[in-house]
């Protein structure tokens, strides 16, 4: 009995601590681009402008939610709910302590983590193809190509920490790193499953598919209201997954000394989720065929030569 | 001043050369008060005479600066020229011998026409557009001689003297919903107008209409893309959703409240736009401006170079998808600004200068408050040409991407920046020193490539040559008075009245009616922050221009888009329209 309730006060803990969080993160992404920007960022609701939230959640769930009359109701109601279900279901593997996560021992949890990513693909094609519209359009095409890509470095990228693991499970993963984290062994692979992540979140520089520059918004140009909202939500859920997707792979998870876990896990994941707002301040846009040339012929050789490496030297010991 | 009566009463050697050249007597020459020698040709005899002048001559007049027309069916004071009902006149350019020469052809009759010289010069295209929209000239064998700046369901030709100016002739504006569905349906993109297919053996052609609300488009710009994927085939740019008839408020402003509206033809440089236009009328009027006034004049044109420019730098890597320089930017641009307020009263368009000099002295402490920002600016450039112009990325999207060579910019008609990014030293602030520019040490950054990164470079060395400009200006500054003592400078001066009835009255007419302007032809043109920019101002000996004409520079430049992109990806074309510099306003004026 007081296992279930257990199990069911991490699943809606994690679920509302990752909704709030993602909310919250549009609070402090807009404050530090502000303060990286020279300018202020939005700071008149509540204390600091924290409230702002708030004030945007009201208004963007008052919106009135409209259906173009050109798309295709179904898949474009559908299309963002993909986005989010897909994140947070990644989430279920997440081991945020030993005690804390869902199924944080699965032993195929890898796996299910690329599984659901890939998924989220869908909602981004399917946004763009069911708006009707060709910006739209043009956005669902990039993103298909951009994260489909990216989607086979990260999965190369992810091979050497198993290799040193023997482990699908993200749990034996994290514990394995009792000595070492894995960035050092795996500097390669982090780099490389670091870069494929934020094309998978599509952030800037990777932001192609909404690339507001060229195409307006992108695969959510006809979105509003809270179907927008979700999109957004969906964005920032995945920036915290990759983020602890990372600390997890390669920087030893919840372990660290003196603090409890938890606060270790969130602090090694707020430093990644605040790196990636830092490259949004500070890196342009490359252009979508230097972005594929760049994944195919510099991060697939190097994502093979980190296996490579990492096989000849278990080997060799 | 002494040039001007000079060059009146000698034939200027390109007339002696074109009667040589055609041993026949077609050539009229006609006295105007800039220096540029003006010669009549028969209507038959133009486009050999403009081939000639282009091609075969020696040191040939490359460039096609400016093509406009006149209609000359109300103009009183013009006893030494041909007959003429509508003149369209062809302004040439020779950068070899540093000289321009304006042709003129008399048109009669209400149908006027010309043939097109659009298959010499390519950007004469949209000018015989604009004067087919304007004039209602037809060019015979022009490609697509459709409306340009006016929406295409107008009625008449607005430069005529004939068509209403004011809002109060029209009538009561409605737009019921037919008309609206009308309107946008004749705003409707046909590609068989254009002479595109819609598809080709293995594909169907995308076409993406670009603006005219685009993040990207920098205004009221609209570009339709036919396209293969993210491929670009081809381009079609429309113009003239921000066209306000400036040229037409010309002939119902005195010469005096006209200048506010100069401010806003390019509203990034502010009192850049008045300086070719009261030099202009200053020409009309021989009026010699006292040397403080050339040097606040300078010194302000340069202040606002800096603001357009960092605006310019801000926006394209803004373009490419930075985020953070631009609010950098925005935030030096405020300095500047705060400057421009402080002696000006007014930020963007504060129409500080005047016929005959400037609205006031300097302000008590301008010195230290300029030389401060001067002190501080460069070394924020060094910022941000680490962050902007070192990054890859940056480089990656611009370097060799849009790239046009010395004669394409020639023959499109390319001034300013995106001229001198293709190995020309052409800048009119050293060819052709105007108000003083000749006491002033600066470089002209030149750069060789051509492309975008060249182009945004020129800006960034710019911006540095301009800070030193004006630390000679604060060094150097003269004393005098800051307004010449002519009779025909506005606001007249105050001093001369209150002495009996007759300077009272004077006064009061100067004040109220502005000043007579004695009748003549002037063309002056400045290196502004985007291109030469030129007023051809003819005067009819009223108080307000017969005709004003203004040459932006933009105008060229965005016709040109086409050639470049072909073959680009959409995210180039981004990169490309960053690069150019314009701003609506300048371009429909």
């Amino acid at each position: 009995m007081n296992l279930i309730l257990f199990g069911l006060l991490n699943i809606v803990g994690i679920l509302l601590m990752l909704v709030i969080g993602a909310a919250l993160l549009t609070w402090i992404e807009r404050r530090l681009l502000g303060f990286w920007q020279d300018r202020r960022g939005p700071n008149r609701v509540g204390p600091f402008g924290s409230l702002q939230v708030v004030a945007d959640m009201i208004k963007i769930l008052f919106k009135q939610d409209w259906i173009p009359p050109f798309a295709d109701p179904v898949v474009f109601v559908l299309a963002p709910a993909v986005v989010m279900v897909a994140a947070l279901l990644a989430f279920a593997v997440v081991p945020v302590t030993p005690s804390i996560g869902i199924a944080g021992n699965l032993n195929i949890g890898i796996l299910f983590f690329l599984a659901m990513t890939s998924l989220s693909v869908y909602s981004v094609v399917l946004a763009g193809w069911a708006s009707n519209n060709k910006y739209s359009l043009l956005g669902g095409m990039r993103a298909a190509a951009q994260m489909v890509s990216y989607e086979v470095f990260m999965g190369l990228a992810l091979i050497g920490v198993v290799m040193l693991t023997g482990s699908f499970s993200l749990a034996d993963i994290v514990r394995a790193q009792q000595e070492l984290w894995f960035v050092v062994p795996q500097f390669l692979g982090f780099i490389v499953f670091m870069i494929a992540g934020i094309a998978e979140t599509h952030r800037l520089p990777f932001d192609l598919p909404e690339g507001e520059n060229e195409l307006g918004a992108g695969f959510h140009t006809e979105y509003s209201s809270m179907k927008f909202g979700m999109f957004f939500v969906g964005e920032y859920i995945g920036i915290i997954l990759v983020s602890a997707m990372i600390v997890i792979l390669f920087f030893g998870g919840w372990q660290g000394p003196l603090l409890p876990p938890i606060l270790w896990f969130a602090i090694k994941t707020g430093a990644f989720v605040g790196f990636f707002i830092l490259l949004r301040a500070a890196l342009p846009r490359p252009r979508y065929d230097q972005l594929m040339a760049y994944g195919w012929k510099l991060m697939l050789p190097l994502s093979l030569l980190n296996i490579a490496v990492t096989g000849a030297v278990m080997l060799t010991h | 001043m002494l040039q001007r009566t000079a060059s009146i009463h000698t034939e200027p050697p390109i007339a002696r050369e074109l009667a040589d050249r055609f041993r026949s007597r077609f050539v009229k020459v006609q006295p105007t008060c800039d220096d540029i020698p003006t010669i009549w040709v028969e209507r038959e005899h133009l486009r050999e005479t403009l081939h000639y002048l282009k091609s075969e001559a020696p040191d040939p007049f490359r460039m096609l600066f400016d093509l406009t027309a006149l209609d000359e069916r109300m103009r009183t004071h013009r006893a030494d020229q041909p007959e003429s009902d509508f003149t369209v006149v062809y302004h040439l350019m020779s950068f070899t011998r540093n000289q321009d020469v304006r042709i003129k052809v008399a048109l009669s009759g209400e149908t006027p026409s010309l043939p097109t010289i659009s298959d010499f010069w390519p950007n004469a295209n949209w000018y015989e557009r604009e004067v087919w929209d304007m004039f209602g000239v037809t060019f015979t064998g022009h490609p697509h001689l459709t409306r340009i700046l006016t929406p295409p369901t107008w009625t008449g030709h607005p430069l005529r003297k004939d068509h209403y100016a004011r809002a109060t002739d029209m009538g009561i504006y409605d737009l019921s919903e037919e008309k609206e569905i009308a309107e946008q349906e004749a705003l409707r993109f046909r590609p068989e107008d254009w002479g595109m297919v819609r598809q080709s053996e293995s594909t169907d052609f995308m076409f993406l209409n670009m603006g005219p609300n685009h993040p990207s488009v920098h205004g009221v710009f609209r570009l339709i893309l036919q396209l293969e994927g993210e491929q670009i085939v081809d381009v079609v740019p429309e113009i003239g959703f921000h066209h306000r008839g400036a040229e037409k408020m010309g002939e119902r402003q005195s010469w005096h409240t006209y200048i506010p509206y100069t401010d806003r033809i390019d509203y990034l440089s502010g009192v850049m736009n008045n300086f070719p236009y009261v030099m202009a009328v200053e020409r009309l009027a021989g009026i010699e401006v006292p040397p403080r006034a050339q040097m606040i004049r300078i010194m302000m044109a340069e202040l606002f170079r800096i603001a357009s420019h960092l605006v310019f730098f801000g926006t394209m890597s803004q373009d490419v998808g930075q985020l953070s320089p631009v609010f950098y930017m925005f935030t030096d641009r405020e300095r500047v600004f705060e400057i421009i307020e402080a002696v000006c009263g007014f930020r963007m368009h504060p129409a500080w200068f005047r016929i005959g000099g400037v609205a006031a002295d300097l302000p008590q402490g301008w010195d230290r408050l300029i030389g401060d920002f001067c002190a501080y600016l460069p070394k924020r450039l060094d910022e941000y040409v680490k962050l902007v112009m070192q990054n890859r990325i940056f480089k990656a999207r611009t370097v060799g991407i849009a790239a046009y060579t010395l004669d394409e910019a020639i023959d499109w008609g390319v001034t300013g920046p995106g001229l001198r990014a293709c190995g020309i030293d052409w800048d009119c602030r050293k060819k052709r020193p105007y108000s003083g520019y000749d006491q002033l040490e600066f470089d002209v950054p030149v750069y060789t490539h051509g492309d975008c990164y060249d182009r945004t470079m020129v800006h960034v060395e710019e911006l540095r040559q301009s800070v030193r400009i004006i630390r000679q200006c604060i060094k150097n500054m003269p004393s005098g008075p800051y307004k010449s003592d002519h009779r025909l400078t506005t606001p007249p001066i105050k001093e001369r009245t209150m002495h009996d009835i007759e300077t009272l009255i004077t006064h009061f007419l100067n004040v109220s009616w502005g000043p007579v302007i004695p009748p003549g032809e002037a063309c002056v043109g400045i290196e502004a922050s985007k291109g030469m920019n030129a007023y051809y101002l003819t005067s009819d000996g009223d108080t307000m221009s017969y005709r004003t004409r203004i040459r932006t520079p933009s105008f060229p430049h965005l016709q040109m888009i086409p050639l470049i992109s072909r073959g680009a990806f959409v995210a180039d074309l981004i990169a490309l329209i960053g690069s150019i510099d314009f701003v609506m306003a300048d371009v429909d004026r």
